[in-house]
């Protein structure tokens, strides 16, 4: 197959190292299992989403509140997000003077950097007082939303500006030649040539605001209760694992990681959706 | 929207039976055509950053003749076409000087429409660039941008003009499929479609074959040829025999030492090729230099 030794050498080393990646994947769903199975042999799968309630020292383990308030957060996250982080890559990629593009994309990268308990703390001092006179008490779904909306922003707005930096500047002068407004050329080329890599932003996003804990921990409020509007306080699942792992035993413990089990499948629907998704209708 | 559709008529009843590809007769044009320059270059000289790339040329574009600028590469026959769209506009630190004018409008005003300027002058690139899109859409971007919104007006633009570069054959039944799936050649010819969908006045094409294989470079050949009279052709080339084949006037760019480029003689077609006036030109087109 390779003419060189040190293509197969190359081949080797590569291949371990794909191996070993792949292998680290099962081996923490592995893990997971493991960790859950004594609860999972005496609880059927069902009462998960069938019991009373979150209350594992009875014995009641019911997940869906906390598995909504997950799916609500995020889902809100990504829709403010999204449109937040296109607007500002086309900003500065297309409407900011050179300079000032410079400096407001090394802004972006500061504020993806910026550690998740900061975001909690400006969210728990300055958000849900805001919030609680509106409608209290303050600490809510819409307070998680918020401070995950603020999170993922500089992801999608980096992975976006990357995907437009990435269009070819053949598309841009074409356009221009044909006399095509900036506006146009960002609708009608830009983006959908830069489609596939604002996907993968949008779920790499996707995948870091269901992972967050802290910073929804401090504003959510932590009451295990299925929401009904946005001002209701809510457990994510990390929330919930982060709470109670400390002084969880048996099957209490066991049941946090089936939790843990569930977030894994969420990413891994997430990562199947992604796959799904008609990967580039238009090929280079 | 007439401005769009004048030429509905004659292209309705054109070989719609014909499904085997064909350009038509080619309306080999008259030697030359009436010198009315349409476009009149004086003095223009060009610089990026303080280095200079062109030094003062002076040359009139007659109007429905193709011109071709001929020469080795880097002697500023692209930047010279990238003024005549503005295109040098994007270009950071690109200063022009000189007089073109165009129709009577000075080309270089900064006031000028330069969106309505890309609207009359057309410019094809050496690599052929669809946009991701499917075929119908690329032709349809460009005159959504210019207010044609009705579907039926669309649909006509696009099939007259694609009649015209004769791909309309090849693509009629697969209009929303990606332009890019589509060969070089054909990509090519839909670029030049979607040029003629805004009815210029004059086009610009850079080497416009040379990233094609012969049969399509042929055959875009012969659609410039076809171009003729209707539409002002400037076309920089590297391929003296395809100069000498198309073009009516040619024009001979060399490198000084100073490395700006200039023209150094600009004439008729055949006067260029066969009887050059300066020696350099008649020793590049006898391929002795260059």
């Amino acid at each position: 197959m390779f003419l060189l030794r040190t293509d197969r050498q190359l081949a080797f080393l590569l291949g371990s190292c794909a191996l070993l990646s792949a292998a680290i994947v099962l081996l923490i769903l592995l893990f997971l299992v493991k960790e859950s199975w004594p609860v999972l042999q005496h609880v059927a799968l069902m009462r998960f989403v069938t019991d009373a309630s979150w209350h594992p020292v009875q014995g009641l383990y019911k997940l869906t509140p906390m598995l909504s308030a997950t799916l609500y957060s995020t889902l809100g996250a990504i829709l403010l997000a999204t449109p937040l982080g296109i607007a500002s890559a086309l900003f500065s990629r297309y409407y900011a003077p050179p300079f000032l593009a410079g400096c407001y994309r090394r802004l972006v990268e500061l504020l993806a950097g910026v550690p998740s308990v900061v975001y909690g703390f400006w969210g728990l001092t300055t958000l849900v007082p805001l919030i609680g006179r509106l409608h209290p008490p303050g600490v809510s779904l819409l307070t998680g939303i918020l401070v995950l909306t603020l999170m993922i922003l500089p992801t999608v707005a980096l992975t976006v500006d990357a995907a437009l930096a990435a269009v070819p500047v053949a598309y841009v002068r074409s356009a221009a030649a044909l006399g095509l407004s900036r506006w146009s050329l960002i609708s009608g080329v830009a983006l959908p040539a830069a489609r596939s890599g604002i996907t993968a932003g949008i779920l790499l996003a996707a995948g870091r605001a269901i992972g967050e804990t802290m910073a929804v921990l401090m504003v959510a409020g932590n009451v295990v209760e299925q929401p009904h509007s946005i001002f209701d306080s809510v457990r994510t699942l990390t929330a919930n694992i982060a709470l109670e792992v400390a002084y969880a035993t048996g099957d209490h413990r066991a049941a946090l990681f089936v939790s843990g089990i569930a977030l894994m499948t969420l990413v891994l629907v997430l990562v199947g959706i992604a796959e799904c998704f008609p990967r580039k209708r238009y090929y280079d | 929207m007439s401005h769009f559709i004048n030429n509905k008529s004659e292209q309705v009843d054109k070989s719609d039976t014909d499904d085997t590809y064909t350009l038509g007769p080619l309306q080999s044009g008259p030697p030359c055509c009436i010198p009315e320059p349409l476009i009149r270059v004086e003095n223009l000289s060009l610089y990026y950053a303080a280095k200079p790339a062109l030094e003062s040329v002076s040359l009139d574009i007659y109007k429905g003749c193709i011109t071709a600028l001929i020469g080795p590469s880097g002697c500023g026959k692209t930047s010279f076409l990238s003024v005549l769209n503005r295109l040098t506009d994007m270009i950071p630190g690109c200063r022009v000087s000189g007089k073109v004018h165009f129709n009577s409008t000075n080309l270089l005003s900064p006031s000028l429409d330069v969106q309505g300027l890309r609207r009359d002058i057309g410019m094809i690139f050496q690599k052929p660039v669809p946009f991701p899109l499917s075929i119908r859409r690329n032709i349809e971007l460009p005159l959504r941008e210019y207010g044609m919104n009705k579907q039926a007006d669309l649909n006509e633009v696009m099939q007259q003009v694609l009649r015209d570069v004769g791909l309309w054959h090849e693509v009629k039944n697969r209009l929303e499929s990606p332009a890019q799936a589509l060969s070089g050649g054909q990509q090519q010819r839909l670029c030049i479609a979607r040029a003629l969908a805004l009815r210029p006045q004059v086009l610009l094409m850079d080497e416009p074959c040379s990233a094609l294989d012969p049969i399509s470079s042929g055959i875009v050949e012969d659609l410039i040829q076809r171009l003729r009279d209707k539409y002002t052709v400037v076309i920089v080339t590297h391929n003296l025999a395809q100069a000498r084949r198309i073009a009516n006037f040619a024009g001979f760019f060399w490198i000084r030492e100073q490395r700006a480029g200039c023209l150094i003689e600009f004439g008729q077609c055949k006067q260029i090729f066969e009887a050059p006036a300066h020696e350099l030109t008649a020793a590049y087109v006898n391929g002795s230099r260059g």
